[in-house]
């Protein structure tokens, strides 16, 4: 018995003697500079990855991961989004309209497999994200290729009447379903990337989601690194590959990405020395207090994307356009940029972001009290009388919440209309919206690729992420024209044209244009500032010292 | 005592089954689906996907293909995450959640009991007076506070341990700290209380007149009963210590099942959902199986009374 007692003492000594052996340690080294040491970069990059095969993945996490690994016909330009940098394909050149495009494959690229990167590659790629079977989330993406769409639907059986075609090993003929003059920049994206077929048919075929090709130790892949060990929640390395093409042009010997969801973890974890980079996002209130500080570590990036409010027109008050447009210039952009979000965002005044270049950014969302007032008052509720109970529908976080309460006392003030906030978690918030089941709801949009369509094919009529019930059969038509017009200033003038309709019926409130803030170690080299946030790590590197 | 266990575990076993068939129901009735994502995708690429899952049968025979899966220990695949099963999921975490859990339970039991029984025997003296203090701060500062704050001294401030991370032994302290110290607190008031009501006992009085030494009393008379309170707090505890501890494990970037948890409900990741449910219903049916167990051998009264 006294034995048995006396125990929680000793391991109580015991504790108190490995507190005191660790203070007279001393401060530890941090891993950022070990790592700096050893070329190896830290990053922070938001959730779990989900899966590491290209033709499975929708989120931003996994997209950075594949980056490294893979490498599809145009890569990713180190300082330009607009611009395409030779990835396999070493040359390319395309017909006069835009439609058949020929790409020159480099006889150097390389599988980690020891396999050559062929043409074949990419036929047997694009037919597997395209197989009905696989159920690919982005196979959409495809649809601008010719015959893509009756494919995957099982209207067409045989995938050589698909518009792609190995010419030989070295020589990819890529047919589209119409003029598309901004097809590269679309290929940058994951769902474009090759797969090897060897491996791919070793573990489960074409068609399975549960293929076992994708784990650490079968993962073949073409990119400037390959997988060297993934723990989850914890964190997945990528190393060096020596046999990628231009492998002497790739500074640093590897990354670990950190999935960090929870942002005040991420920025402990950079203060406390396990980051060399955040992720595209910091906690809000410790901005102030970094932008006094001055602190070199601070970086605010433009992020091509618009936060904004749909507004659900199948509902009144909000079918009346007048509504729309009293609720949209009584919110006061710069107060919500300024005291609230405070990262350096930049007030909307249109629809599409700010950046792109050739586009020019419509300037017409504005703030007037006075006008708001006055067009409510002509839609039947002056000085807010009458108008009907309504909630604004927030994804449950902090910052959402504090721009919604910000913009419910402007509402409030300005037009004397009570409106509540509620809140939903994501999976349920993300229901609501798309059953149209809200009054007000909170949204963003990020662009995929750089150009302005990305922003405006979205609500047109039918298409999957309107989500607000609106729909205009002459913005419908300027779409389809810009979609197909044969040059780019035809097709900018168009989609200008169809802007001004979205802002002037205001089914969406543009509030905001993102901006990523983040926290980066002065060590880390190449890190330029971009539209997108696609990091070529192979243009990255970091200093020891 | 035989019987009483076997009585136990088919009660468990039943108490399982309920909890995964109410697990089922309420899953299928929450909004949302694990396959709904910001960017809509096109119907017939869902009607794929949920062929995959078996999302497309009829709930009844979902449940019942899912039940007897489970019962061959097969959960499934998580929804959520491509060649993943529920199974190594919680393979991979269980370790994890396993390590931290018993570091944390010897930093609770370890500060907790000696304190809660110092505190007794010195009753009304600082060294009851403190730790007591202590200790009611610690149950009413919640993990999410105490966790930045050790990380804010030992990380940034002092930078002698990591501020998060898995991997080395240095890595497990703060943690260990943070949710050990929170139960740390529980157990030093249950002890300290059980203790009391030993010490005032008649025969403790009749020992002490008889010159029975002090330390005799305490360590060989007092204490057996004096920690039933403590042990009958043993079994959540050490449920709550294992599967509980996400907010921790967020905090800390650990890999455990907590954060698993988390995100299983966030993703509607239906069978991770039910797996981990399962797991944690096993969990505290068998810590309370074995803190009965220990009760009854302590206390020889509950053997007559069942």
């Amino acid at each position: 018995m006294q034995s048995a007692a006396s125990n929680p003492f000793r391991i109580l000594i015991a504790s108190l003697m490995l507190c005191l052996s660790l203070a007279a340690c001393g401060e530890r080294q941090r891993e950022t500079d070990t790592a700096a040491q050893e070329g190896i970069l830290l990053v922070g990059n938001g959730s779990e990855p989900k899966s590491i095969d290209p033709h499975l993945v929708t989120g931003v996490p996994e997209n950075k991961i594949i980056q490294a690994l893979i490498e599809g016909l145009i890569a990713y330009h180190p300082d330009d989004d607009t611009k395409p940098a030779p990835g396999v394909a070493e040359s390319w050149e395309h017909n006069d309209d835009y439609t058949v495009w020929t790409f020159k494959l480099r006889d150097n690229a390389k599988w980690t497999n020891g396999d050559p990167v062929v043409a074949g590659d990419f036929v047997y790629s694009w037919q597997r994200i395209l197989t009905p079977a696989l159920g690919a989330e982005y196979a959409e993406t495809l649809y601008v290729i010719e015959n893509a769409l009756a494919f995957h639907q099982g209207q067409i059986k045989d995938f050589s009447q698909v518009g792609v075609k190995a010419l030989d090993d070295h020589t990819l003929e890529v047919r589209l379903k119409g003029p598309t003059p901004h097809f590269l920049l679309m290929l940058k994206h994951y769902s474009f990337y090759p797969v090897n077929r060897k491996v791919v048919e070793e573990f489960g075929g074409m068609a399975d989601r549960q293929s076992g090709w994708s784990t650490v130790e079968n993962y073949v892949g073409n990119g400037p690194f390959k997988i060297k060990e993934w723990n989850t929640n914890d964190f997945l390395e990528v190393e060096r590959n020596p046999d990628y093409w231009d492998a002497d042009k790739v500074a640093l010997n590897g990354i670990r990405f950190f999935p960090i969801e929870n942002l005040n973890t991420e920025f402990t974890a950079f203060q406390g020395g396990r980051l060399h980079v955040t992720n595209n996002t910091i906690p809000a209130d410790r901005i102030p207090r970094l932008r006094e500080e001055n602190s070199e570590a601070l970086r605010i990036d433009p992020y091509l994307g618009t936060y904004f409010y749909r507004l659900n027109v199948t509902r009144k008050p909000f079918d009346d356009p007048r509504v729309r447009e009293a609720l949209s210039l009584a919110i006061d952009r710069n107060l919500i940029v300024e005291r609230v979000s405070q990262g350096g965002q930049t007030p909307a005044t249109g629809f599409v972001p700010d950046g792109i270049p050739g586009y020019a950014t419509a300037d017409a969302v504005s703030y007037d009290p006075k006008r708001a007032k006055q067009l409510l008052a002509e839609a039947g509720y002056a000085d807010g009388k009458g108008f009907p109970k309504a909630e604004i529908l927030i994804n449950t976080s902090e910052n959402h919440r504090k721009i919604a309460e910000a913009i419910q006392a402007m509402w409030r003030e300005k037009l004397g209309i009570d409106v509540g906030i509620f809140n939903q978690e994501w999976k349920v918030y993300l229901d609501s919206q798309s059953s149209l089941n809200y009054d007000i709801s909170r949204s963003g949009w990020i662009a995929d690729y750089v150009h302005p369509m990305t922003f405006l094919e979205i609500f047109t009529a039918g298409n999957g992420n309107n989500d607000t019930g609106w729909e205009n059969a002459e913005y419908d038509g300027l779409i389809r024209q810009a979609q197909t017009a044969r040059s780019e200033e035809a097709r900018t003038n168009l989609m200008q044209q169809a802007e001004a309709i979205l802002i002037k019926e205001l089914p969406v409130v543009p509030i905001y244009w993102y901006t990523s803030p983040r926290l980066i170690d002065p060590r880390v080299k190449g890190w330029k500032p971009k539209l997108i946030d696609n990091r070529p790590y192979k243009y990255l590197s970091i200093a020891s010292n | 005592m035989t019987r009483f266990i076997i009585t136990r575990i088919i009660q468990g076993l039943v108490v399982l089954l309920a909890i995964y068939a109410l697990t089922f129901v309420l899953v299928a009735l929450t909004p949302g689906s694990p396959f709904s994502t910001e960017r809509a995708i096109r119907p017939e690429i869902l009607a794929q996907i949920e062929a995959f899952y078996g999302y497309d049968r009829p709930p009844l025979e979902r449940f019942w293909t899912s039940l007897t899966n489970a019962l061959q220990g097969e959960f499934g695949p998580s929804a959520v995450y491509a060649n993943r099963s529920v199974t190594d999921i919680i393979g991979e975490a269980f370790p994890v959640s396993l390590m931290l859990g018993s570091i944390s339970l010897i930093v609770a039991l370890g500060i907790g009991i000696p304190a809660g029984i110092v505190a007794a025997v010195k009753r009304n003296t600082w060294l009851d007076y403190l730790p007591m203090s202590a200790s009611m701060v610690g149950i009413c500062l919640p993990t999410f506070v105490l966790g930045p704050i050790l990380v804010l001294i030992f990380g940034i401030g002092l930078q002698i341990l990591p501020v998060s991370g898995w991997g080395a032994p240095e890595f497990i302290i703060l943690p260990a700290a943070t949710l050990g110290l929170f139960y740390a607190a529980y157990f030093a008031r249950l002890t300290r209380g059980g203790m009391l009501e030993m010490l005032n006992q008649d025969f403790v009085r009749t020992a002490q007149a008889k010159g029975v030494p002090q330390t005799t009393i305490v360590w060989k008379h007092c204490l057996k009963g004096g920690l039933i309170p403590a042990i009958t707090f043993l079994g959540p505890a050490l449920a709550g210590i294992i599967a509980g501890s996400f907010v921790v494990e967020t905090i800390f970037q650990i890999p455990g099942l907590g954060q698993w948890f988390v995100k299983g409900a966030l993703n509607r990741d239906d069978f991770l959902i039910l797996g981990l449910t399962v797991l944690f219903a096993a969990l505290i049916v068998m810590m309370n199986l074995l803190v009965d167990i220990i009760q009854v051998a302590l206390n020889p009264r509950l053997k007559y009374e069942k």
